[in-house]
């Protein structure tokens, strides 16, 4: 009657979905998990209560450390990141760091990868950063060259959907109807326009350069898992990280991972991998739910639920972009990485 | 902020970098997360006091010695527990809030099981106190207030006026249900610690088990034995049981009781259920049962009327029995008031049968206490007892099926625990004191996301023609694999299971990670109390304070 035979088991309570799991096989635990993690960004850095930025740039940068060996430089264009990491003369970098302007980031990091090739130091590793402003508008051309040219560099773009450090001024990554400090939520058509969007990580793959990527920190093995591939590649490589704002956004200090989690669930943040300008991988939505979930949240959306009157055209139009996603890039649907 | 001037600075160069380290930004903070384990749900509910959670933890990584060891804390038979218990634990479990409850009695079943076949054995009886317990009666309450006062140490003596230990879980407890190998294994190991066991030793004097034999305390927990009676007219009536004696004489008799062709059990109760149940097996007809009420207010356990009925007994619902001629039972038909109450309805039928077994509860035979001075008997026939489970008798304690409570062996078995706390206080003259209950567990504070989906493991269940025909077990075991996947879906609600989640999620390094087993610290200095820590954390185990100053 009963079964005695030794079965795997190949349940571990919550998988992959914490950051360890005493569970899970060592080899299988994040860097994040590790006692001996690089900390490329230290304790003392003034970003904000619940910053996204702050824990995605360490999220990515010490994963970048561990598949560097430890033997990697930064590049930083100007903006939140720089500034709250390195006020005159203190720095939270633990490792080499460099800052020069807002737009030159991608063409400096390709400057100090062509100077460790001059010097045959090809342990060396280079990886450049910047916020949305310094990477959608303000660096764009940079970029992009630094992409033609298929120069040894990872980008990592930290996405906050606007100018943040400044106080909240509109980018090019603003998404519609969201308030900022210039895009006010008056008038018959209240905060950011409808435009015809520009999205990053599709003009990188446009670029057909080696690996292209988007992640949140949301999903810490998701987000690892893509910089240490992009790490194992050689070439232009960019990869596009959601990290919400709590000050920008308009949310609870404590809610910075959920709303990333919201806009991944909602299909209005896809996650997928692409190499040589081709979709390879799209991660499945896991719990579906509507954009409200997510928007209800940010007080940058709050003009879109005021008790008088719910905007339903424009929840209704910000669904619709959702629902494109879900389609263009296939994101329901069981499927698991191979 | 450092300045090095011994150092060369590069040109325009006036102040060598520093850390951030020397900013101490836990001074931004309003509230700070501190570690807080929670109490589970299933612990909180559970009759034994048992550490559920506990437990499982340890069974989640495959350490079953170290899992049983910590639930024979608290219970000394896991093996019988995990096999009659009615799990209240998986009543209140958060996890059916997600998809079905964890099997927390399949888990403690195969707990105990291991054990059984392994031959662990809980640590020796510490050095004798002097002191020495008498336990009247050897049912579950009795052989837990045994077992847990023998750990401390005490001497311990049980006298049971029947043939066999066990109480009820071998004579109200069919053997389908709980083998008796089982049983006698999880009864040995605690007589094993070296307490004594006189059998067919009814206690009739209490005073003088103190003062003439000495006894420190006396525990006494007789169970409810004798079968509640009802007036029935009858002309020429057929036989009529009661049902404890059906199911005692199960146990004792050379040869089962003869109950003809047809039965009918009167009652709604489990032990209605399992009489019913026995009298199938023993290759009746018609097994019936008639119940005065429906099924929603029945007392027995949904699930034993439906393994009942599985089996083929048949129960009409809304029945009572008006009268008995030889072998036809008029019974009349009920229907429910408002208040929940049966009321007559004057319509009537008949019903045939050979055999009434009546399973209409049982009472207390509390005539040995009566002349003991201070005992108090309630009007419904059970002892008074305080909230150390003292009667008015000083050090005369009482427990079980005889003192007002739910009447379950688990029940029964934390009676026993708790009676062993209270006596052993009682020796040292100082009250006890339990350990601090911490704030409930509550599902609103799992962050839910960061759990795998998993559907509930099922045990397998006996064919249906060999539960008619034979007294195997019905229920089986979980395999090894079943067991573990099983106690893995334990939420841990409120009680930190290492996740690494608190380290990893924090923006400012803020926690340190202490290693396997030691769990983690704030480093207030840093801890700007964003709370993205205790948002994150899947159990619920960070809670956010106010900064006072």
């Amino acid at each position: 009657m009963t079964d005695t035979t030794p079965q795997t088991i190949k349940f571990y309570q919550t998988g992959t979905h914490t950051v360890g799991n005493r569970l899970l096989d060592e080899t299988r635990r994040t860097v994040q998990a590790s006692m001996d993690r690089s900390n490329a960004i230290t304790s003392g850095h003034r970003a904000c209560q619940g910053c996204g930025e702050a824990l995605g740039a360490r999220y990515a940068l010490d994963a970048a450390m561990r598949a560097a060996g430890g033997q990697l430089v930064a590049v930083n264009a100007t903006g939140c990141l720089e500034v709250f990491t390195t006020p005159y003369p203190e720095t939270s970098w633990q490792l080499p760091w460099l800052h020069s302007l807002f737009g030159n980031a991608p063409a400096v990091a390709t400057g100090v990868a062509a100077a460790f090739r001059v010097k045959g130091r090809k342990d060396v590793r280079v990886v450049a950063q910047g916020g949305d402003g310094g990477t959608t508008d303000i660096g764009f051309g940079c970029l992009s060259g630094m992409f033609e040219r298929n120069d040894d560099v990872l980008y990592i773009c930290y996405d906050n959907e606007a100018y943040m450090n400044t106080g909240v001024q509109r980018s090019s990554a603003t998404p519609p109807a969201a308030r900022t400090a210039t895009t006010q939520a008056i008038g018959p058509a209240p905060g950011n326009v409808f435009g015809t969007g520009k999205n990053m990580p599709l003009i990188a793959m446009a670029h057909n350069i080696p690996y292209v990527a988007t992640a949140t920190v949301a999903d810490l093995h998701d987000l690892e898992f893509k910089v240490t591939k992009a790490m194992s590649l050689s070439g232009a490589r960019y990869i596009h990280i959601m990290v919400p704002c709590p000050l920008g956004w308009g949310t609870a200090s404590d809610a910075t991972i959920n709303v990333a989690r919201l806009a991944v669930e909602s299909g209005l943040f896809p996650l997928f991998e692409a190499e040589h300008g081709e979709i390879t991988n799209v991660r499945k939505i896991r719990t579906q739910v509507k954009v409200e979930a997510y928007l209800k949240l940010q007080r940058r959306f709050a003009h879109l639920f005021s008790k008088d009157a719910i905007d339903v055209d424009t929840i209704d139009a910000i669904q619709r972009m959702a629902d494109h996603n879900i389609r263009r890039f296939g994101l329901l649907g069981d499927g698991e990485r191979t | 902020m450092t300045v090095n001037l011994t150092k060369q600075l590069p040109f325009a160069i006036t102040l060598d970098p520093g850390t951030s380290l020397a900013n101490h930004t836990g001074s931004w903070r309003t509230a700070k997360p501190v570690y807080s384990d929670g109490l589970p749900p299933c612990n909180a509910t559970c009759p034994a006091g048992e550490n559920i959670q506990g437990w499982l933890y340890h069974a989640e990584e495959g350490d079953y010695r170290k899992a049983w060891k910590l639930l024979m804390e608290d219970n000394p038979m896991p093996a019988v527990m995990g096999r009659i218990c009615y799990h209240p634990c998986e009543g209140a479990c958060n996890r059916a809030e997600l998809d079905k409850p964890v099997a927390i009695h399949a888990v403690e079943r195969f707990l105990g099981d291991q054990a059984l076949k392994n031959g662990w054995m809980p640590d020796p009886a510490p050095r004798s106190t002097g002191k020495r317990v008498l336990v009247v009666g050897a049912g579950p309450s009795g052989l837990s207030v045994a077992y847990h006062l023998r750990r401390r140490g005490h001497a311990v003596t049980i006298r049971e006026a029947g043939p066999m230990a066990g109480g009820m879980m071998r004579f109200g407890i069919p053997k389908y249900r709980l083998p008796r190998d089982v049983l006698d294994k999880e009864i040995q190991r605690i007589l094993a610690l070296g307490v004594e066991l006189e059998l067919n030793c009814k206690v009739e004097d209490i005073p003088a088990a103190f003062e003439t034999e000495g006894f420190d305390a006396v525990f006494i927990a007789v169970g409810a034995h004798l079968a509640k009676r009802i007036d029935i007219p009858a002309h020429a009536a057929g036989k009529i049981f009661d049902a404890a004696t059906v199911l005692h004489d199960m146990e004792t008799g050379t040869e089962p009781p003869r109950l003809g062709r047809r039965v009918i059990v009167y009652g709604g109760g489990n032990t209605a259920m399992d009489v019913a149940r026995t009298a199938k097996r023993l290759g009746v007809d018609e097994a019936m049962i008639v119940y005065r009420r429906s099924r929603n207010e029945m007392p027995a356990h949904d699930f034993e009327a439906t393994e009942a009925e599985d089996e083929g007994v048949l129960i009409h619902w809304l029945r009572t029995i008006k009268q008995i001629d030889d072998t036809t039972f008029t019974v009349e038909k009920m229907e429910i008031d408002a208040n929940g109450r049966p009321q007559p309805t004057g319509e009537f039928e008949t019903l045939e049968a050979d055999t009434l077994i009546l399973a209409l509860g049982q009472d207390v035979d509390t005539s040995f206490l009566e002349e003991v001075p201070g005992v108090v008997i309630t009007p419904d026939g059970v002892v008074d007892v305080d909230d150390r489970m003292m009667t008015g008798y000083p050090g005369l304690f009482a427990g079980g099926d005889m003192v007002p409570s739910e009447r379950t062996v688990t029940v029964a078995v934390g009676h026993g625990k708790k009676a062993a706390h209270h006596i052993d206080a009682w020796f040292r003259g100082k009250p006890y004191e339990g350990p601090k209950k911490n704030r409930l567990a509550t599902f609103e504070n799992l962050n839910t996301w960061y759990y795998d989906d998993a559907p509930q493991s099922i045990q397998p269940e006996l064919d249906i023609i060999r539960r008619q025909t034979s007294f195997e077990e019905v229920v089986g075991d979980l395999s090894e694999g079943n067991a573990l996947f099983e106690a893995r879906r334990c939420l841990s609600c409120g009680n930190c299971f290492e996740c690494d989640n608190c380290y990893g999620v924090c923006p400012d390094n803020a926690v340190r990670k202490l290693g396997p087993g030691k769990r983690f610290e704030f480093v207030y200095d840093f801890c700007k109390g964003c709370g993205l820590c205790a948002a994150e954390c899947p159990c619920g185990a960070i809670e956010m304070v106010p900064e006072t100053t």
